[in-house]
């Protein structure tokens, strides 16, 4: 009777066992970095609870509920780790217990970043094409962006009335992309200011964006021919605080009263104080930002403004590179590219195809 | 080298923040955590740089007795006096270096930074915020002038728009029955808001955004050098 | 663009006669009612959805200068969190946000004065760095914030017990008034963790939030200037700062009409000269 016993118990037992991956099953969490295990059950039972075995195999309890899965990101890649899930039988007073094992991997790519990958390399590869382009001598047109054009007439005009040039970075750190073409506007402006001995002021919110702009100065006035007149003072930390910028900002207008103001990168809520206060003092004044909730105010009270992307293609369009020229063109080439896939995304969904939407989204 | 050291530093790190966008796999996302750290702690010691120029600017000002000397002045003494404040008897919870200064607290009501911070730093911060209000009203007064179809245009849905961002607006429209619920001040105001103005929105964001990549792919390719101060 | 002495006078004008518009109000309440309005009603939800004893992150990435229009949603979100009994996670992107956190918990804790620093809140104080920073939190949020505003130890925190990166969070509530703030957390909390963001920011700045309020929910609601903190308000019942504000607030929009008109009116008529010469 004992061996009888034992035998269906083993039988049992390796029954559960090979039962088990129907029932209780640890998997992967696929394309990503190795972070993650999706565990799922299909028991039927109103309450489990989920066990996992520490690293001296002692059991932690993770889950208590009713869900039929769980996702566990409190794992590390490439090691084993092993789960219980114990189901609860009230009728006899016991319990099953399921065991499983799985361990993470690393992937080497996330696939539902696939769609922006490949329109990543779309549109490098037009910017590369057209780059190459120019560089072979290839002359592309460029359309007149008359807040560009002006800012010779901005610097004249201050050279004329013998007052300073205002350039405001706006209130980005260095590490946003639009404080980094105001600087590469600068440097030209810098570079006319020399020439013209026109003085440059450039009050900064973050001690990086000081740091690059003294930089950028010093070096357009170098090349100008000037470095003697390059003053290390004029280009200045105020205040991290957004409206102490402000302020500060506003009372170098109103003290020094300089006769042109450029307000480029990126703006928020103080952008139309600091147009206003340059309006009220007369000061021909040049704006751009990608901030779109910004630009009405700077068209109001600005003389010129750089919508969106002008702030980037100023770079190109001030020193007339054509190899920064043709990077001009690759964006035409992905606004074109968007418009189509934002038609054909219309066209998709309106008739009932939704898998072009979702490879767009990211869905896995 | 002085140029070239930045554009292959600015060259590799760009291209392995762009690679460890799309790839899990080590050695990528440990490359990128550690150069996020270095940037984290080279923004913390850059405030520093900060202080020393804010010093340096308002001194040299101060000395050559610039015209209003004395704003720069009071700039530096209540930069000073919140340090020294804030050092010798902390902020909040924070112990300062004679402590926690309970006999000034008494009298004051809270630490002096703190005193310092609520009833003199807020009130000036704020009014700087609440000219906003001043300069919008300027700006619309001269900017919605009807001259042609476009400005009328954008003179009426300023107008529904203001209206509707009020209590005023609201109680307007209010007797407009349950079928014409659309037309109702706050209801019209939201669906501007929300299609025509996402919709210009959204334009001027992707074109920005391909901008930012034209720009990002000039600086990875050290086409565009301007930056760092040199076009050459 | 110039201005001569007329514009200048008229500018003063319009300052004189505005003051006074949002003046009076405040002195002499009116107590017009607001309107609950989709997107502030979409942020409520959020929190209101979310279970309870979870880990939440309120960013106040803000300084005093827009305190007059995001105190009150903080102080208002907060007190819903609280009585959803979410466990509050503020930190700050901006240098004196870490103050204005304060400020605001001192403000909830009126209405729930039971709430226990560390165990159902916690201020981590201002973090440098902005996106890198809330990147850094997707790795480990021990390592960015070693230790909390006071000096207390992360792994010393009971409500942090748990909680290792940022998918470990129910939810971000961002209340910003510029960069960093809003935008950084969703690019790098909501689209890179999907960890649910909403947020509140000031009224000038909300246009440009509007497109992340979409179909994939990169944010859940959004609340925009005074009035979206007063609306907040009426959803919790709560008669704030927010609310007493709100009749300034429609008074001065109704004399910037005004002003639009007599722009108008001025413009015209000088047009009519102008024909007649």
């Amino acid at each position: 009777m004992k061996k009888l016993l034992l035998v269906v118990g083993l039988f049992l037992c390796v029954y559960v066992q090979l039962s088990a991956s129907s029932l209780f099953w640890v998997e992967d969490v696929p394309w990503d970095e190795g972070k993650a295990l999706s565990l799922e059950w299909n028991v039927p039972a109103e309450t489990v609870y989920l066990q996992k075995a520490d690293s001296l195999g002692a059991w932690d309890l993770i889950y208590a509920g009713a869900e039929k899965k769980y996702k566990d990101s409190e794992v590390n890649p490439q090691q084993l780790y092993t789960y219980r899930l114990i189901v609860p039988r009230p009728e006899i007073g016991d319990s099953i217990s399921f065991i499983a094992t799985a361990k993470p991997i690393e992937q080497w790519f996330y696939l539902h970043k696939l769609s922006f990958l490949l329109i990543l390399l779309a549109v490098s590869f037009a910017i590369i094409y057209y780059v190459n382009g120019a560089r072979n001598g290839k002359d592309y047109f460029i359309r007149r962006i008359t807040a560009l054009d002006s800012v010779d007439e901005a610097i004249g005009r201050a050279t004329e009335k013998g007052k300073p040039i205002l350039f405001v970075p706006g209130i980005g750190d260095l590490d946003d992309i639009q404080t980094i073409a105001s600087l590469t506007i600068m440097s030209h402006l810098a570079q006319k200011a020399a020439e013209y001995d026109t003085e440059l002021i450039v009050p900064c919110r973050f001690s990086m964006v000081l740091s690059a702009s003294r930089e950028v100065v010093k070096e357009a006035y170098l090349k100008a021919g000037k470095p003697d007149a390059y003053k290390e003072e004029r280009i200045f930390y105020l205040t991290d605080d957004q409206f102490g910028y402000v302020a500060g900002i506003d009372g170098i207008m109103l003290r020094e009263q300089p006769a042109a103001n450029f307000f480029l990168g990126s703006f928020y809520a103080e952008s139309l104080i600091l147009a206003e206060t340059g309006f009220s003092t007369g000061a021909i004044q040049t704006s751009g930002t990608a901030q779109a909730s910004q630009l009405p105010f700077f068209i109001v009270s600005c003389d010129h403004t750089l919508i969106g992307e002008e702030l980037f293609a100023a770079s190109a369009y001030l020193s007339r590179d054509p190899q920064q020229l043709g990077s001009l063109k690759g964006h035409d080439f992905g606004k074109v590219l968007v418009i189509l896939f934002i038609i054909m995304g219309v066209v998709t969904e309106m008739a009932g195809w939704h898998w072009f939407k979702a490879f767009f989204e990211g869905a896995q | 080298m002085k140029r070239n050291l930045p554009l292959i530093f600015a060259f590799i790190s760009g291209i392995l923040v762009v690679i460890s966008e799309f790839i899990p796999h080590r050695p990528f996302s440990q490359m990128v955590s550690t150069l996020q750290d270095w940037f984290m702690i080279i923004a913390g010691f850059a405030i520093i740089l900060g202080q020393i120029s804010l010093f340096q600017a308002n001194l040299a000002k101060i000395k050559e007795k610039k015209s209003g000397w004395y704003f720069y002045l009071a700039g530096l003494l209540s930069f000073m006096l919140m340090l020294v404040i804030g050092l010798l008897w902390g902020t909040q919870e924070y112990r300062g270096l004679i402590g926690h200064g309970e006999a000034i607290q008494g009298w004051l009501g809270s630490k002096p930074f703190d005193y310092m911070f609520d009833n003199a730093y807020m009130p000036l911060s704020a009014t700087m915020f609440s000219l906003l209000a001043f300069f919008i009203a300027s700006a619309a007064y001269r900017a919605f002038i009807i001259r042609s179809f476009e400005s009328n245009l954008l003179m009426i849905t300023a107008v529904i728009v203001i209206l509707g961002r009020t209590s005023f607006g609201g109680m307007l429209t209010a007797w407009l029955p349950e079928s014409f619920k659309f037309w109702h001040l706050p209801n019209l105001s939201d669906f501007i808001m929300e299609y025509p103005n996402s919709a210009a929105q959204r334009a001027i964001m992707i074109s920005a955004a391909l901008g930012i990549i034209g720009s990002s792919l000039r600086i990875i390719l050290g086409i565009e050098r301007s930056y760092l101060g040199s076009d050459k | 663009m110039s201005v001569n002495a007329n514009s200048q006078t008229e500018r003063r004008i319009v300052f004189l006669v505005l003051l006074l518009a949002v003046a009076l109000p405040l002195i002499f309440p009116i107590g017009w009612k607001t309107e609950v309005s989709g997107y502030t009603k979409m942020a409520w939800n959020l929190i209101e959805s979310t279970p309870d004893s979870v880990v939440v992150i309120f960013s106040f990435d803000y300084d005093p200068s827009t305190m007059t229009e995001l105190q009150p949603m903080a102080e208002a979100m907060l007190e819903h969190a609280f009585s959803r009994n979410h466990k509050v996670l503020a930190m700050a992107l901006w240098p004196q946000g870490a103050q204005m956190a304060e400020q605001a918990f001192a403000e909830a804790k009126k209405a729930y004065p039971d709430k226990a620093y560390g165990v159902d809140y916690i201020n981590m104080g201002y973090k440098v760095a902005g996106i890198v920073a809330i990147q850094a939190m997707g790795r480990s949020m021990a390592e960015v914030f070693p230790t909390d505003q006071r000096g207390i130890k992360y792994q010393e925190i009971p409500m942090l017990k748990n909680i290792r990166t940022l998918k470990d969070i129910a939810y971000i509530n961002s209340l910003s008034s510029g960069t960093p703030g809003i935008k950084e957390w969703v690019m790098a909390g909501r689209d890179a963790y999907g960890t649910p963001v909403t947020g509140g920011t000031t009224a000038v700045s909300a246009p440009g939030f509007f497109p992340y309020v979409n179909s994939q929910k990169q944010l859940h609601g959004m609340l925009g200037g005074l009035k979206a903190a007063s609306e907040y308000e009426v959803l919790i019942g709560k008669i704030g700062s927010a609310t007493t504000k709100m009749d300034a607030q429609s008074i001065a929009h109704l004399l910037i009409l005004i002003f639009i008109a007599v722009g108008n009116v001025k413009a015209f008529r000088a047009r009519r000269r102008r024909d007649a010469i």
